[in-house]
């Protein structure tokens, strides 16, 4: 019973986390249709700008984060004005290689200034601490990741479906020309959801820094798992994203505990069965 | 059974809407068969049910008196149903010659081997070079597809389909996008076709169908107005109206 | 047709020469890098080895079109299949290369039925999920596969009996560069070939390969396992040159250098899978030997130049600077 528990409460917030990461990737893979690989990129930036800000300058933890999320989308911001404007226009396997190689300085800039090694962000004994449910404790951490995923789920739902913004999103997504003749200004659009996601992907990489450990190499060692979230989820689905990444995280979770070792395996195989069944993905529209 | 394509009570809906109403035609050997009718009537979903690009709701697919339905779109070209694309469909980084060449080495089944060269069987690259001569071709043959004039793109589709040497030839508005001084061209391509060859031409250009067509089918709204000589079509006062009327009212 | 068929003769005689002249240019460079770099032959023979690896990967992206991200898989199938046939069966390195040839095209004959009725971001999403199965299986059938440790200790008789393969690396160079040759004359035989063709077709047009009657799932599935047999040999060639297997050979990284190698060199032509791979490998080793940490810049800065500067890769250089020079006056 209590390892059912365990389950559902890690699963459920390694999902969140992936959830938080992954949805800006999937937005902007359905939107740009871009194959992003350098999105974790700002999950590590995020991370490496708490570590300076709190552990090295002495910021209180909760400010450094969200200065670093604030640094994170200003930054997505030039970044999408300089470069990624000009490679939505690249075929597939030039997005994928120009993407690597923003990856590849992006972890070479984290390695020269804070080296390879696992990089602190100086978060508060009080998170550790457990709370009280009443019928079971959990460690705070856990029950303030799980709130934040509930949180941004709902606010990105009030987001596309009460705002302006939101119907121009989702009108973008559905057929970029279409928007574009209605006098969308989508140039606009992409660059904002492309910052949204940067700075979503900068907190989810924060709040999980204790699941996903923020060191130089972090965007790639866990790019496979963003895309497969988002490619599982569907381009460009929100809610298909949120399903993923709880389903996925908690399907890992359930692995790692149940069946340490083959667990992965069983992983692996059933998304490549999911994919191969739903090329489009859980909530993808189809092709 | 009659030999050529025999299309019997073919339908097909999309949701709830139908776009081919029970269809029954046939297209027998040596027919030059027009479809015509106004934009969204259905000749270009009714071209796809023909190729099994799309599988029908209902009805019959008959080749030579052998069901095609449950054939997919490859199956269907060798066994003998082959159409142009209404927008060119081509492989463009490849020259005029290699794009002819493919359908020639699929035709013959060789697109399977590795141990030869694919220039390398003689009759087949006579065939290209009188190909090419008969579209006025020759000049371009060595030039990548992509650098062509969009008319002489068009004579290219043509050229791979009839390079395929097909019993029913499908061509999706051939002279589509040809500037006026080359349209004659693909008339007198289309005149020289082998004359057992059933052919079925979707066409705008009334003047091209009445030049190579002895037959014209009229469809409005997925299902056949009227199916008659040209002489028929023109007198018909219903196809005037709705056809005619629609088209440059 | 008299003017047909001369015509016709004449282009045939053109051509016929192709496979053998990359095969000299390989063999000539290979001499002389033999000669001026005696040190580092074991070196060299890497990077002869993802050539095989990166040519392969060429028939199947450059050729017939199909991105994936999970080429190792095959590589990685070839080296543990070499690696336990040294181990427990044969020690003859031919028969390794025909363990590796076999392992990477059955598997990817079984994954490639699955992967290739995919498209887009589910055909990379499903290549990396294989290999990493793969990767799981190899560090969990430990009785096997010797878990994260590896196979250690794979020896490999002399070649044909004859030549004992040497510390300093000499026979495996040269063996490994015999591989690639053969390879390579392979793969130009190939791309001459009504199958090449029909590869070029699909990448062009997939639409118009089924309107003219090509089965294109199975030219796709025997492509990539062609391709599957030849990445198998390099993985072979790995672990016999090494005598090491170890489940890196199933890394993320691994296919995506390849996938880095054949774009910066240029994709759909053979000499651009040599010439990518060559630099790559090359600015790889001297900018990680100049400062080990720092050689991302390196290639981060290399790839968006390429990408955005040469999209057809190194191996369009010579015409855009020629392009580039007519504009000029």
């Amino acid at each position: 019973m209590s390892i059912i528990f365990s389950i559902v409460v890690d699963g459920v917030a390694y999902g969140m986390i992936l959830f938080m990461i992954s949805v800006g990737l999937s937005i902007t893979m359905g939107l740009m249709r871009i194959i992003n690989l350098a999105h974790g990129g700002f999950a590590l930036l995020g991370g490496a700008a708490v570590h300076v800000l709190s552990v090295r300058l002495g910021v209180p933890f909760w400010i450094a984060s969200f200065t670093a999320v604030i640094i994170v989308i200003v930054l997505a911001l030039v970044l999408e004005r300089l470069l990624y404007r000009h490679i939505y226009g690249f075929g597939e396997l030039g997005q994928v290689l120009a993407t690597i190689g923003i990856v590849f300085l992006m972890i070479a800039t984290v390695n020269l200034f804070l080296g390879s090694t696992i990089l602190s962000l100086g978060a508060p004994q009080s998170l550790t601490a457990a709370v009280d449910l009443g019928f079971k404790t959990l460690p705070l951490h856990r029950v303030i990741v799980i709130l934040a995923g509930f949180i941004i789920m709902a606010s990105l739902w009030l987001l596309m479906e009460k705002t302006r913004f939101g119907i121009y999103l989702r009108a973008a997504v559905d057929n970029k020309v279409a928007a574009a003749s209605l006098g969308i200004n989508t140039p606009r659009v992409f660059l904002a959801a492309f910052a949204i996601g940067a700075g979503l992907a900068a907190f989810g990489g924060i709040l999980g820094a204790e699941l996903l450990p923020i060191e130089a190499y972090y965007p790639l060692r866990y790019m496979v798992l963003f895309l497969i979230v988002v490619s599982v989820g569907g381009l460009g689905s929100i809610p298909g994203s949120f399903a993923a990444s709880l389903g996925l995280g908690i399907l890992d979770t359930a692995g790692r505990y149940l069946l340490p070792g083959t667990g992965t395996i069983f992983f692996f195989l059933a998304i490549t069965a999911l994919l191969a069944l739903r090329p489009q993905g859980l909530m993808g529209k189809a092709q | 059974m009659t030999s050529g394509l025999a299309v019997h009570g073919l339908s097909k809906n999309f949701g709830g809407l139908q776009v081919a109403r029970n269809l029954t035609l046939s297209l027998p050997n040596g027919a030059r068969t027009a479809l015509i009718g106004p934009n969204g009537a259905g000749k270009t979903t009714f071209a796809n049910l023909l190729t099994g690009v799309l599988k029908p709701t209902s009805g019959t697919i008959l080749l030579n008196g052998k069901s095609v339905g449950k054939m997919s779109e490859s199956e269907r070209v060798r066994a003998g149903i082959a159409k142009t694309f209404q927008i060119t469909n081509l492989f463009r980084d490849l020259t005029v010659r290699e794009n002819i060449r493919l359908p020639i080495l699929e035709r013959e089944r060789r697109t399977n081997k590795v141990f030869c060269h694919s220039d390398g069987i003689p009759e087949l690259e006579c065939e290209i070079f009188q190909l090419l001569e008969d579209l006025a071709l020759t000049p371009l043959a060595d030039k990548p597809v992509r650098g062509l004039a969009y008319g002489q793109q068009r004579l290219v589709e043509l050229a791979l389909t009839l390079a395929l040497k097909p019993k029913v030839l499908i061509l999706d508005e051939p002279a589509a996008g040809v500037p006026s001084t080359e349209s004659h061209l693909i008339v007198q391509a289309i005149k020289r076709l082998p004359a057992d060859l059933s052919v079925l031409i979707i066409e705008h250009d009334m003047q091209l169908v009445f030049e190579v067509a002895n037959r014209i089918i009229v469809l409005v709204n997925g299902a056949i107005l009227l199916d008659g000589t040209p002489q028929e079509v023109i007198s018909n006062r219903e196809v005037r109206e709705l056809y005619l009327g629609a088209d440059h009212g | 047709m008299t003017n047909a068929t001369d015509q016709v003769s004449i282009r045939r005689k053109m051509g016929r020469l192709a496979p053998v002249l990359p095969a000299l240019i390989v063999s000539v460079a290979a001499a002389i890098a033999f000669i001026l770099f005696p040190y580092d032959l074991a070196f060299l023979t890497r990077i002869v080895i993802m050539m095989i690896f990166v040519l392969s990967f060429d028939l199947i992206l450059g050729y017939a079109g199909i991105a994936t991200l999970g080429h190792a898989a095959m590589y990685g199938c070839g080296a543990y299949a070499a690696g336990l046939v040294s181990l427990h069966l044969a020690s003859d390195p031919l028969i390794g290369l025909l363990a590796g040839a076999v392992a990477g095209a059955l598997i990817a004959w079984i994954s490639g039925c699955v992967l290739l009725r995919a498209q887009g971001v589910a055909l990379l999403m499903i290549s990396i999920a294989v290999t990493m199965v793969l990767q799981e299986t190899a560090s969990q059938a430990r009785w096997l596969t010797g878990g994260a440790d590896g196979l250690a200790g794979i020896t490999v008789s002399p070649l044909l009996g004859m030549f004992e393969f040497d510390f300093v690396g000499q026979v495996a160079f040269v063996y490994s560069v015999c591989i690639l040759i053969a390879v390579l004359i392979f793969c130009c035989i190939l791309a001459s070939s009504p199958f090449g063709l029909a590869l070029r077709g699909i990448e062009g047009s997939a639409s118009r390969m089924r309107a003219i009657g090509t089965p294109v799932y199975r030219r796709k599935v025997t492509v990539y396992v062609i391709a599957g047999a030849i990445a198998g040999i390099a993985g072979a060639l790995a672990a016999q040159v090494t005598g090491l297997v170890g489940i890196e050979v199933f890394n993320f990284s691994l296919s995506a250098d390849v996938m880095v190698m054949l774009i910066v060199g240029g994709a759909g032509r053979l000499y651009g899978a040599l010439v990518g791979t060559l630099v790559f490998m090359v600015v790889h080793h001297i900018a990680a030997g100049i400062d080990p940490f720092n050689w991302l810049f390196v290639i981060g800065f290399m790839l968006l130049i390429i990408v955005f500067a040469l999209p057809k890769g190194l191996i369009s250089l010579p015409d855009r600077l020629v392009a580039l020079l007519r504009r000029k006056p």
